[in-house]
């Protein structure tokens, strides 16, 4: 429980967002226009970082479903900011699958001078575990 | 050599729990010139006070410090404790150690250090006190209630009927303000016409009851009971002794453009109109942006079939000087503007209106009659759909943050309105919360659903689009964990209310304080609900923040109480801590007269002894039945003439000097 949270206080950190604002309105899930194709709709989704069940989202179709429209965002009247979250539990899970998209055997033939070193540093960063 | 008495309160555990209350006794009797310290549970009970009355009397105390809550709260309660132990009431100073410490900290260690720090500094002050005399100043037997809703019609009838003069100041040409817009009211459902005309008669037939209407208050100065209002009356363009309010005027006027403000704008109105039929005072008004003989000197058909000659296109501005013993300020409320609220489609669609506008549509004496249709043509909607909290509990910007208290009640109003008079409609609300407190008001909307099948839905709206001729509501069904799409002729969006914009230009006039959403602020959220922290300004309906109907006449006819306490006292005491001007210092330099919010301060050419030089000099002069104690002059003063009794520099130093020694 204690990890769970730990990992529900990252991803709200990493999104700048405020998930306990939310008072259940579900205007973000009546705004959403991929409601069907969501497994999680927003307004749940919102909920079940308030209570830490981010693995359960990691684990969900539904973070890609979101097309980052934003219109929950816009519409939000506590400004809790559901796509923001979205896009973090996205960013937290796309660095821990490890999904590179830089192999180190390849960077020799790639890299040219004109590539500034720190744009590899970050990248290695960025997308490794 | 003072003897100095402390007392120590624990205000049950609200100091105790964070303050040593016993450590602050054992410090402060190391003070010198105290002869006597003690705590007590509660210093302000009887209880508490008969040992303040008799340790004055055992010790002969020359001053007393309490060390208990604000001395907004209490400090009367201890200074006439003290006069009743013979001791003069301004020897009485209050250590705050409850706002200003147990409420603030949590370390029990360092707020007893902060409590003898400030024992410490109340006592160095008592001991510069001086016994001060209070005078007395007279009431202006007249009161001036701003805003002629219900909320001044109440209050200003209530006073009237204690036996005082009133002037209602209103800025439109009616009184009545939103209610007269209104159908039917809940939760008793009768109509808003038949309760509030009455009044409105009432209030303009009172002979101790002046309506100054389509009229503005431009200036307030002064003090608790002896205001001065500066009220400009705007010229109507009639002369409102002749006016019979026959209408023949508005029949004939060319000029039909005009927004009907009394039905939101749903249809037009002539440039020469009255607002509506039962408006009082019952005479036209000409809308001067909009008249073609004001605007170009064309036409003056009214002046022409006017038979009581009242119509005058010359008419100037008025302006009125007035004094008051109390001012009452009543200025209500307005829908908010749904500009940012794109989603609804409210200016895209004239099927979408607001709550007002269909409180309008459904009047007998509205732009249809009475006969509920679709804005856009006219014809029999089969669906009608409302939208709650629309702006309300929004903390994005584009609303407001509070909960507006009346929609959930007026939503299901209109819901069962509809569905009794129309049962072939079916209505739909959606919701985020009912919050229906009150007496018979939750058992009021679970009629609308067990007894009128109104279709409540759990959820908010995300947009409402047009399509196929009808509107069509995406929508959250929470319950049902659903999107849904539903289908409506018509939607009705409960918007939220603010205070009128007029609140906060009045507040600033009468240095009344208001809140982030332009309320204006009680004395105390729960002990004084109608009084402003300003003295002598009083508080009526929704100025104060949202409320119904029943609420708001309940406010007023206690705001009314408050005013006729006031205005029955033959004197009143005034506050003996006041400026004066040490006349050998004063150089004249009028910095103090030009900081002084009250204009107590005027000059005089006075002959000085300067140590032997004796010559005319300009100084200062501070009336004290006008200063009311601010101290703003003794900072502004550059010479240090300035100085407050009570309050003097020499005692706010040694105040300063006992806290920062160790």
């Amino acid at each position: 429980m204690k990890k769970d949270m730990e990992l529900a206080n990252e991803v709200i950190r990493i999104s700048g967002a405020n998930p306990i604002r939310c008072m259940k309105c579900g205007k973000c899930s009546a705004s959403c226009p991929s409601f069907n194709e969501m497994e999680y709709a927003p307004h749940k989704f919102v909920d079940m970082v308030v209570h830490g069940r981010i693995e359960e989202l990691m684990e969900s179709k539904s973070i890609f479903h979101c097309l980052s429209c934003f219109a929950c965002v816009e519409r939000c009247p506590r400004g809790v900011e559901p796509a923001k979250i979205v896009e973090a539990i996205r960013v937290v899970k796309q660095r821990q699958i490890g999904e590179n998209y830089l192999d180190a055997n390849d960077i020799p033939a790639i890299v040219d001078e004109q590539i500034p070193q720190q744009a590899l540093v970050s990248a290695f960063r960025k997308f490794k575990k | 050599m003072l003897k100095i008495g402390v007392f120590v309160c624990w205000c049950g555990s609200n100091i105790a729990a964070t303050v040593d209350v016993k450590q602050v006794v054992e410090a402060v009797k190391l003070q010198q010139g105290v002869v006597f310290a003690t705590d007590y549970q509660y210093m302000c009970s009887e209880a508490g006070q008969l040992i303040m009355r008799n340790a004055i009397e055992e010790y002969k105390l020359d001053g007393v410090v309490i060390c208990s809550c604000s001395p907004r709260m209490h400090e009367a309660t201890f200074r006439k404790n003290a006069e009743r132990a013979g001791l003069n009431p301004f020897m009485v100073e209050i250590a705050n150690i409850r706002e200003h410490c147990s409420w603030i900290h949590k370390d029990v260690e360092e707020g007893t250090i902060k409590a003898i720090a400030l024992a410490n500094a109340a006592i160095a002050k008592v001991k510069l006190n001086a016994p001060l005399i209070s005078g007395e100043s007279g009431v202006t037997k007249r009161a001036l209630v701003i805003g002629g809703g219900i909320a001044g019609i109440q209050t200003a009838l209530d006073i009237a009927e204690a036996g005082f003069q009133v002037d209602i100041v209103e800025k439109s040409p009616t009184i009545g303000g939103n209610m007269a817009k209104l159908d039917k009211t809940f939760p008793t459902l009768d109509c808003s016409a038949c309760i509030l005309t009455p009044k409105m008669v009432d209030a303009a037939a009172n002979p101790n009851i002046e309506l100054l209407t389509y009229s503005e208050v431009e200036k307030v100065s002064g003090f608790v009971g002896n205001f001065k209002a500066t009220i400009r009356k705007k010229a109507r363009y009639i002369n409102t002794d002749l006016c019979t309010g026959c209408g023949d005027c508005m029949s004939k006027c060319p000029s039909k453009k005009g927004k009907n403000e009394f039905n939101c704008g749903l249809n037009n109105r002539p440039a020469i109109y009255i607002p509506f039929a039962q408006a009082i005072p019952n005479v036209a008004v000409i809308d001067p942006v909009q008249c073609i003989k004001i605007t170009k000197d064309k036409c003056g058909l009214c002046q022409t079939v006017c038979s009581a000659k009242a119509i005058d296109y010359k008419q100037q501005d008025e302006i009125i000087e007035r004094e008051y013993g109390a001012i009452v300020a009543a200025t209500g409320y307005k829908p908010i503007k749904l500009d940012k609220f794109d989603e609804y489609g409210y200016s895209q669609s004239k099927d979408v209106i607001t709550s007002l506008e269909l409180e309008r549509l459904m009047n007998a004496a509205g732009p249809t009659g009475g006969k509920l249709v679709k804005p856009s043509d006219g014809s029999h909607p089969h669906t009608i759909t409302f939208i709650q909290c629309v702006g309300s509990r929004d903390i994005s910007g584009r609303g407001k943050c509070y909960c507006s208290k009346i929609c959930c009640m007026y939503t299901a109003k209109h819901a069962m309105l509809i569905r009794d008079k129309y049962p072939d409609v079916n209505v739909n609300v959606f919701y985020i919360d009912v919050r229906t407190p009150g007496k018979n008001y939750d058992e009021f909307y679970r009629r609308a659903v067990e007894e009128y099948n109104v279709n409540y839905i759990k959820g908010q709206v995300g947009k409402v689009y047009e399509s196929d001729g009808h509107l069509v509501l995406q929508a959250s069904d929470l319950l049902n964990n659903e999107q849904i799409l539903v289908n409506s002729d018509m939607v009705v969006l409960a918007t939220a209310i603010e205070a009128d914009e007029s609140a906060k230009k009045v507040a600033s006039m009468l240095t009344a304080s208001i809140d982030t959403n332009n309320f204006l602020t009680e004395a105390h959220a729960k002990l004084r609900p109608v009084e402003s922290p300003t003295a002598g300004i009083f508080l009526s309906g929704v100025c104060q923040g949202p409320k119904d109907i029943p609420e708001t006449v309940s406010q007023a006819s206690a705001c009314a109480a408050k005013v006729i306490g006031l205005l029955s006292k033959a004197k009143l005491v005034t506050n003996p801590c006041v400026a004066h001007s040490d006349e050998l210092l004063c150089n004249g330099c009028s910095n103090c007269a030009n900081v002084c919010p009250y204009g107590a301060i005027g000059y005089e050419t006075k002959l000085i002894n300067d140590h032997g030089i004796r010559e005319n000099r300009r100084v200062a002069v501070v009336n004290p039945a006008l200063c009311q104690g601010c101290g703003a002059c003794t900072v502004a003063c550059p010479s240090g003439a300035m100085d407050l009794f009570g309050f003097s520099n020499s005692q706010i130093m040694a105040e300063v000097e006992a806290i920062c020694k160790k």
